[in-house]
């Protein structure tokens, strides 16, 4: 590791990007990118979705080629060619998206990232390490496609931290984690920049980005739009630089709550995989009108949670899943739409959409039932239209109806979803992650939008790791840990640090659900 | 400079339609090379291959003849293979078409009625079903796959037929001969062109091509279908039901391959013998594939395929090639239209290499 300390201009830049271009056949990611990032900085990359972040950093870690441009690496010209030369080189990334393998465990997945053949039980070791230093516990044992997303994005970080890299590219990578981990991440990272190593850090979280950064370039339609010294600057200036006007702030007036629409009258449902979640005893209920939050770390419970709710698992019982006054529990999805239901998952593509379908055809995927099906024949240039008014009113950028799911970006494709959704005018409206992976724009529209459902009466339950999120749309916050349910709070009466609290399962009349503290919270 | 493959936004509906002319010209190439590598004259045997087969109106009659159980059974197949589920065993559903259908022919042996007839239509599908109904109860009660279940099903059908014409169905009249008596006019589908082989089991095919393409592109069931087969997250979400779409696409494979079984029993073949198909049913998999699952790709292929089968006997007795050559030209048209098909989701682009080369690579090392 480098023992120079960032000092002033004298240093040679670890990394220096000059003129970078790259054209994707519909859209310019990048055009005539510059920047430069010195031994231990942490550089903020500000920007919507489709700004051209990702590509950027993907040229750096090699995984795309620039069209026109040079990449400076620590002074001298280099084409990182693949990856693996990124890492032999000292770079290190986190992706958005995760790249684990879901049949393989985390120690083999690590494995794979690492030159030469590791022997597991060491490595296994290792990580246990690197994971407790960090504050990122997950067991090496356990099969990928058994963790939560949450604890994916963990797997991928310590990946990175264990090659002890000169350059850490992290793309969103606090998004899933409880705000202990957060601040116990930001400790790593800052512990990382003391050492000299270069943090590249994306991230929608403008007050993040002010605490941790200090330096930003900020992108905007894959052009540089200006640098910016985070710590000098505020989250509502920083967020005017990114999307060219000031930031909308969603209006929450008080709730007009009426009748029970969704209830949960003391769920059980014991989870068939052995690393899943039991839902034990969860009572709640959202009346219209209401938006109720629940907060907690991903892997407590909520996949399990959802699908209940869902019907994509019934459960065995009628009685415990209650929509619109119907005993529910044994509906599969399709019946429980025909109640006024509507879920937004927390997968997009391949759940929410199907990744090779056009916008149209995923429209008529849950909004089949608004008349577009008639005498079993499908009404194409109905649903076309549908699509087209949901692409309008959603803002969704893409290239039109018929464009397949998979070339929208993250944030346009979940536009697309919860406009679906809510363009079906439901009567209770679940919502998983509404915004995650979402820019501060888009954020901000979808939560406006889930909002204005409530004022419409609408019954909402929306399921985020996000707690400012949970605070700014929810009226009532409730919390999720180890397979049970808190009781509701207004949001009100309650704070941050109280919920944090909540999270580690200790809550009024928990009992013993402190037992099951995560050991998440403890790090903090 | 060089050239790379580049990913285009969304696929090109253009390259669609032209990648199986690709595929033909591809396959026409390198036929020619093959021929001359072969010591023949590549012309002549292109004509053997290609012309002769078809060179009057019997040769087009039998062309179409042999594209009728082709394209029956592929539509059909194609309806389950769009959801994922996999029936490699048509050719048992045909058998089972073909003894229903006997069945009924031979139960009303010297009648004159003209409801026979559309009774065998009925009795194949019926037959066809029944046969694809054990793949499909065995996936959805016991999770047991369907693909080895309907194949070795195939083999139990084989039996089942050679015992029929064996023991109870034999004909007393037939010398001993394992095969069933001769069907009346009325169990035979009337000829479509006179002093031709093609009756107006092609018609049916061609009724059933259209229906496919109606069931399959513009019906909703059609479309849940395809979302299990691209998605499955995406159709539970959706409350699309799973085991519905196994049905489904079990049974219309079956029901379709069938029908193509009765139609050669009251064909060509005109009575039961222990091997009422060559393979007609294994073929239309090829043919499904060929014309990408869609009813009127599935059509051209099937016209394709059966000039590849006439083309093949051509040449065993004009060339005296041995008949692998059939084989082999199937093989090579699949090979170009799949490596044909890439630029339906990829386009090609001239790279042009990055300025200053030279020092780059200096830098670099």
């Amino acid at each position: 590791m480098s023992s120079q300390a960032p000092k002033a201009s004298a240093v040679t830049p670890r990394i220096e990007l000059r003129g970078i271009t790259k054209i994707y056949p519909a859209v310019v990611a990048n055009k005539d990118v510059s920047l430069t990032a010195l031994p231990g900085e942490i550089h903020a990359v500000l920007g919507e979705n489709g700004a051209g972040k990702s590509t950027l950093m993907k040229i750096i870690y090699g995984v795309v080629k620039p069209d026109a441009g040079e990449v400076l690496w620590e002074g001298k010209r280099v084409t990182v060619t693949n990856p693996a030369h990124a890492r032999d080189l000292g770079i290190g990334m986190v992706f958005q998206h995760f790249s684990l393998f879901d049949t393989l465990t985390v120690v083999e997945n690590v494995a794979l990232a690492l030159p030469g053949k590791p022997e597991l039980g060491e490595l296994g070791r290792r990580i246990t390490e690197v994971s407790e230093r960090y504050g990122l516990p997950v067991d090496p044992r356990r099969l990928v496609h058994s963790l939560s997303v949450g604890e994916r994005q963990r797997v991928e970080i310590i990946r990175c931290l264990l090659v002890n890299p000169k350059l850490l590219i992290m793309d969103e990578p606090t998004s899933v984690l409880t705000p202990q981990a957060v601040r116990k991440l930001f400790e790593t990272l800052r512990q990382l920049s003391a050492e000299g190593c270069t943090i590249l850090y994306i991230s929608h979280k403008l007050d993040e980005i002010q605490e941790l950064c200090n330096n930003a370039t900020v992108l905007r339609g894959g052009e540089v739009t200006g640098h910016c010294d985070p710590r000098q600057e505020t989250p509502k200036s920083m967020a005017r630089m990114m999307i060219g006007k000031d930031l909308p702030h969603p209006q929450h007036g008080a709730p007009k709550t009426g009748e029970p629409r969704l209830v949960l009258a003391g769920l059980n449902r014991e989870s068939p995989d052995p690393f899943g979640m039991d839902l034990k005893d969860m009572h709640l209920t959202v009346h219209s009108g209401e938006i109720v939050g629940i907060a907690g770390v991903s892997g407590n419970g909520q996949q399990e949670l959802l699908v209940s709710i869902s019907g994509e698992e019934p459960i065995s019982e009628k009685h415990p899943v209650i929509i619109c006054g119907a005993e529910a529990g044994r509906m599969n999805p399709a019946a429980r739409r025909e109640l006024g239901l509507c879920f937004v998952p927390e997968e997009r593509l391949g759940r929410g959409a199907v990744p090779r379908m056009s916008l149209s055809d995923n429209a008529l995927l849950t909004a089949h039932r608004g008349g577009f099906v008639k005498s079993g024949l499908i009404k194409f240039s109905e649903i076309a239209a549908f699509a087209t008014s949901c692409i309008k009113d959603f803002n969704v950028k893409c290239g039109g109806a018929q464009s397949e799911a998979k070339s929208l970006s993250g944030g346009n494709l979940q536009k697309f979803i919860v406009g679906r959704e809510i363009m079906q005018k439901p009567k209770v409206l679940v919502v998983a992650q509404p915004t995650w992976g979402v820019d501060v724009g888009a954020a901000a529209f979808i939560r406006q939008k889930i909002i204005d459902l409530r004022n419409e009466g609408v019954a909402i339950l929306v399921l985020s790791e996000e707690l400012d999120e949970l605070f700014e749309v929810s009226d009532r916050l409730a919390v999720i840990a180890k397979g049970r349910l808190s009781p509701t709070k207004p949001i009100k009466e309650t704070n941050v640090e109280e919920i944090g609290v909540w999270m580690s399962g200790m809550w009024p009349d928990g009992g013993d659900a402190t037992h099951f503290a995560p050991s998440t919270a403890q790090g903090g | 400079m060089r050239l790379k493959l580049e990913s285009r936004a969304e696929p090109s509906r253009l390259m669609g339609y032209l990648s199986p002319l690709f595929a033909a010209v591809l396959t026409v190439i390198a036929g020619f090379i093959l021929f001359s590598a072969l010591g023949k004259n590549p012309l002549q045997a292109f004509y053997t291959f290609f012309i002769y087969p078809v060179r009057d109106l019997n040769g087009f009659a039998e062309l179409l003849l042999k594209a009728s159980p082709l394209m029956l059974i592929a539509v059909g197949l194609a309806c389950g293979y769009r959801a994922n589920v996999w029936n490699i065993g048509a050719e048992g559903q045909l058998v089972l078409g073909a003894i229903f259908a006997g069945g009924v022919a031979l139960y009303f042996h010297g009648s004159e009625s003209s409801l026979i007839l559309p009774l065998m239509v009925v009795a194949g599908a019926i037959g066809g079903i029944l046969w694809a109904a054990i793949p499909a109860l065995l996936r959805t009660r016991f999770n047991a796959n369907e693909i080895l279940v309907s194949l070795m099903l195939v083999y139990v059908a084989n039996f089942l037929l050679s015992w029929l014409v064996h023991e109870p169905w034999r004909d007393p009249e037939g010398f001993n001969f394992p095969q069933s008596k001769q069907f009346t006019e009325a169990a035979l589908y009337p000829p479509l062109i006179p002093g031709t082989r093609l009756n107006v089991g092609f018609l049916i095919s061609l009724a059933v091509v259209g229906a496919g393409y109606v069931f399959l592109n513009r019906s909703f069931l059609g479309f849940q279908m395809r979302v299990a087969g691209l998605a499955d997250a995406a159709a539970r979400y959706a409350g699309f039901n799973a085991n519905r779409m196994i049905w489904l696409g079990l049974l219309l494979g079956g029901a379709a391959a069938g029908i193509a079984g009765m139609g050669e029993v009251a064909g060509p073949i005109g009575q039961l013998l222990p091997s009422v198909s060559p393979g007609y049913g294994f073929a239309a998999i090829i043919v499904a594939f060929v014309g990408r699952l869609h009813p009127f790709g599935i059509l051209l292929a099937s016209l394709l395929m059966s000039l590849l089968y006439l083309g093949g006997e051509a040449a065993q007795m004009g060339l005296q090639l041995p008949s692998a050559m059939t084989g082999l030209f199937q093989g090579m048209l699949l090979f170009f239209l799949l490596g044909s098909d890439v630029f339906i989701n990829y386009r090609v682009k001239v790279v042009h290499p990055p300025k200053a080369p030279a020092q780059l690579a200096e830098a670099a090392a």
